[in-house]
């Protein structure tokens, strides 16, 4: 475990269920100490990637190598390095908060002499200390994920796996669960979390965005932005809307045209020239135009432009 | 094999034992429930079987034949009546399991030396019953008839001592004939299919369902340590309601106990490993908790309180089922208590029932160790 860049490393890793694929020859790299992001819609095959890694499914093909260990090969290995915290609850809610803390302790066979300290510091982290007696079912969602974490890693483990943690919970708790997620991260443990919350892939360090079994972009959030955006985006706010977007989605130059909010944002090549364009266009099918300017693409502006394209280019196929 | 992770499962589930009023309920009257049950509810023996009289004759001679029907422990007279419907709505109603129809000339036939009929009317609903009861009736009216002839004999001057032939019987082992004593210690069966495969099932079954299992396995305990660390509480608990019943059936309902607690105790535990890997082999495959608890209770009550001579006799279930029992380990263990508790068979005599239950606990395990896997597919 001493010295090596990678935390997690798959090489064209695949799972097929059936006939179906699931996960389809991933290539990554997390290094020590970041905090990686694997976004991507439901049933993407986050889940299922984040569980090989954990070697709770066995890989169809491919390698995965986790802290160091390769997953198919070691897998007890890579579960004494690692912490995971599966997208459902999954601490038992009829024992109290010290016994999951205590149970977990057993199991990752944290030495008697570290246990009071270790759990006291799991304690003080998930901010449930005077907690303790509390049966578990009871405590508030947020609560629950902050003690899940506190189970993950009272090991210290160097990588940690959180597959979905803030589903489910108020945007203020989850803002406070990701300050958790980068203190772990100062502390060196490297974070492997999924999330389909486009807001919360702007606090990791490096993202992937997975669609259908596929990574579709790798990058840090600035460098997706700037490199997998095909062509330049533009804010239109007019009346009336509905007409407005399916006019635009034939209209000249314009490679995508979708509803966000109140306003519409369009995909197309060349801001400065689409413009008066589009404006005159516009105004001839009796649209009024109350704003129409080039704006910085947001991660979920790059993710609908990624999976429109794809979507498309499949259902061309025979 | 790590003892810190086997301890901590098996101090986690012992706390959810605790926790959880539903299993603690089961495992504390359990025990007592059903020995109490069987103890009293079920009887097999036939005792004071109600029987109505219709008496045409209503002479002396007749009074005597009834006086020996009411002598006798397995009938007793409730009711005379004046009729046939009176009779048959006894019988319809099931006021009376016998009508007993004593003809008008009852007397007179017998005064003049001449055969006579007397009629009987049985409740054959319980096929098995109703069959007791005529070998009991032929037995009371026999014995009558032979008086009767003796009398005829001697009154004529023929005082001759009539060589009389009888069976003098001792019944061993259940000297009482009571059924109690034959039913009771196979409860021990039930109990323990109960706890072992049912209660077991769930909580395995549980783990699934409530995805904690997926927490559970991501974590570096071993299978074997979650199997021995969940099961381990089990045995205890099953042990020690074997002790409970045991109890009951000896100070309470009086079964006689004449084998060792040793022998008993080895016995039950080989079969609480068995009852206990059929558990958590079923909870593996099943993954829910009620189809668990459904395939536990078919495949490991049932035959114990059917298949298992727990309550019917297996030499007299047809030749096919007969075969079947071989392959129930209920069947060796209820074998086994019957000849403990009633007859103080010592273990080396015990052996054709303790080596089969032995190879029945072996594979079983070994059947439940490789059924279980830490992993997701």
């Amino acid at each position: 475990m001493a010295d090596i860049a990678c935390s997690v490393e798959v090489t064209k890793l695949v799972k097929r269920f059936g006939d179906f694929v699931a996960v389809d020859r991933i290539d990554l790299e997390v290094r020590k100490g970041e905090v990686f992001g694997f976004l991507g819609p439901n049933g993407a095959g986050k889940s299922t990637t984040i569980r090989m890694l954990c070697g709770l499914l066995k890989p169809t093909s491919g390698r995965a190598q986790v802290a160091g260990f390769d997953v198919s090969q070691r897998p007890e290995a890579v579960r004494q390095n690692i912490g995971y915290m599966s997208q459902k609850f999954s601490l038992y809610n009829d024992l109290t908060v010290i016994e999951n803390l205590r149970l977990f302790a057993g199991l990752y066979s944290v030495p008697a002499k570290l246990l009071r300290a270790r759990i006291e510091w799991a304690l003080t982290m998930a901010k449930l200390k005077g907690q303790e007696n509390l049966i578990t079912g009871t405590l508030p969602g947020g609560w629950k994920q902050r003690l899940a974490l506190g189970c993950a890693v009272l090991h210290k483990p160097p990588v940690i796996f959180l597959d979905e943690p803030t589903s489910g919970v108020d945007p203020i708790t989850r803002r406070q669960f990701w300050d958790l997620i980068h203190q772990m991260a100062e502390a060196g443990v490297t974070v492997f979390v999924t999330t389909h919350y486009m807001e919360e892939a702007e606090y990791c360090n490096r993202l992937a965005l997975i669609f259908r079994g596929r990574i579709v972009a790798l990058g840090t959030p600035s460098e997706l932005k700037r490199d997998f955006m095909k062509g330049e985006l533009l804010l239109v706010e007019c009346e009336p809307l509905g007409d407005a977007v399916e006019a635009l989605q034939s209209a000249p130059g314009v490679m995508d045209a979708a509803v966000f909010g109140n306003a519409l944002h369009l995909v197309v090549g060349d801001a400065g020239h689409a413009v008066p364009q589009l404006k005159e266009y516009l105004a001839r099918r009796g649209i009024a135009v109350s704003r129409m300017e080039k704006i910085r693409p947001s991660l979920e502006d790059v993710f609908v432009s990624l999976t429109t394209g794809r979507e498309t280019a499949e259902e061309r196929k025979p | 094999m790590s003892l810190t992770r086997l301890l901590a499962v098996a101090r986690k589930e012992v706390v959810q034992i605790l926790r959880d009023s539903r299993s603690l309920l089961i495992v504390i009257l359990m025990p007592a429930i059903l020995v109490v049950l069987f103890g009293y509810g079920v009887n097999l023996d036939l005792k004071g079987m109600p029987v109505y009289v219709y008496d045409q004759d209503g002479s002396q001679q007749s009074q005597d034949l009834l006086k020996h029907f009411q002598a006798s422990r397995y009938f007793s007279i409730a009711n005379v009546v004046d009729g046939y419907s009176e009779l048959s709505r006894a019988l319809d109603d099931g006021h009376a399991k016998i009508g007993i129809v004593i003809p008008w000339d009852f007397s007179q036939r017998l005064r003049d030396g001449r055969p006579v009929v007397v009629q009987a009317l049985v409740d054959a609903s319980d096929d098995n019953t109703a069959n007791v009861l005529m070998g009991y009736l032929q037995a009371v009216v026999q014995g009558y008839s032979a008086q009767v002839q003796i009398d005829w004999l001697r009154q004529h001057g023929l005082a001759i001592q009539p060589a009389s032939m009888s069976v003098e019987t001792r019944t061993w082992y259940n000297e009482d004939l009571e059924s109690s004593a034959f039913i009771i210690p196979g409860i021990l069966a039930l109990v323990m299919s109960v706890i072992g495969a049912f209660l077991t099932s769930l909580t395995i079954a549980r783990e699934w369902e409530r995805g904690t299992m997926e927490q559970l396995i991501s974590t570096p305990v071993g299978a074997m340590e979650i199997m021995l660390g969940k099961l381990a509480p089990y045995f205890v608990l099953g042990m020690f309601d074997t002790v409970v019943s045991a109890v009951i059936a000896i100070y309470w309902f009086q079964v006689p106990f004449r084998g060792s607690w040793v022998t008993l105790m080895t016995a039950s535990a080989l079969f609480m490993v068995v009852v206990l890997s059929m558990g958590f082999f079923i909870s593996v495959l099943a993954k829910t908790q009620f189809a668990a608890s459904q395939i536990a209770l078919l495949i490991t009550f049932l035959p114990a309180f059917l298949l298992s001579g727990f309550l019917f006799s297996i030499e007299q279930m047809p030749i096919a089922l007969q075969w079947i029992t071989r392959v129930l380990p209920a069947r060796y263990y209820v074998s086994v208590l019957k000849k403990i508790f009633l007859k103080g068979t010592p273990a080396p005599m015990l052996l054709e029932e303790l080596i089969p239950l032995a190879i029945f606990a072996f594979a079983l395990t070994l059947v439940a160790t490789r059924s279980f896997h830490k992993k997701l597919d």
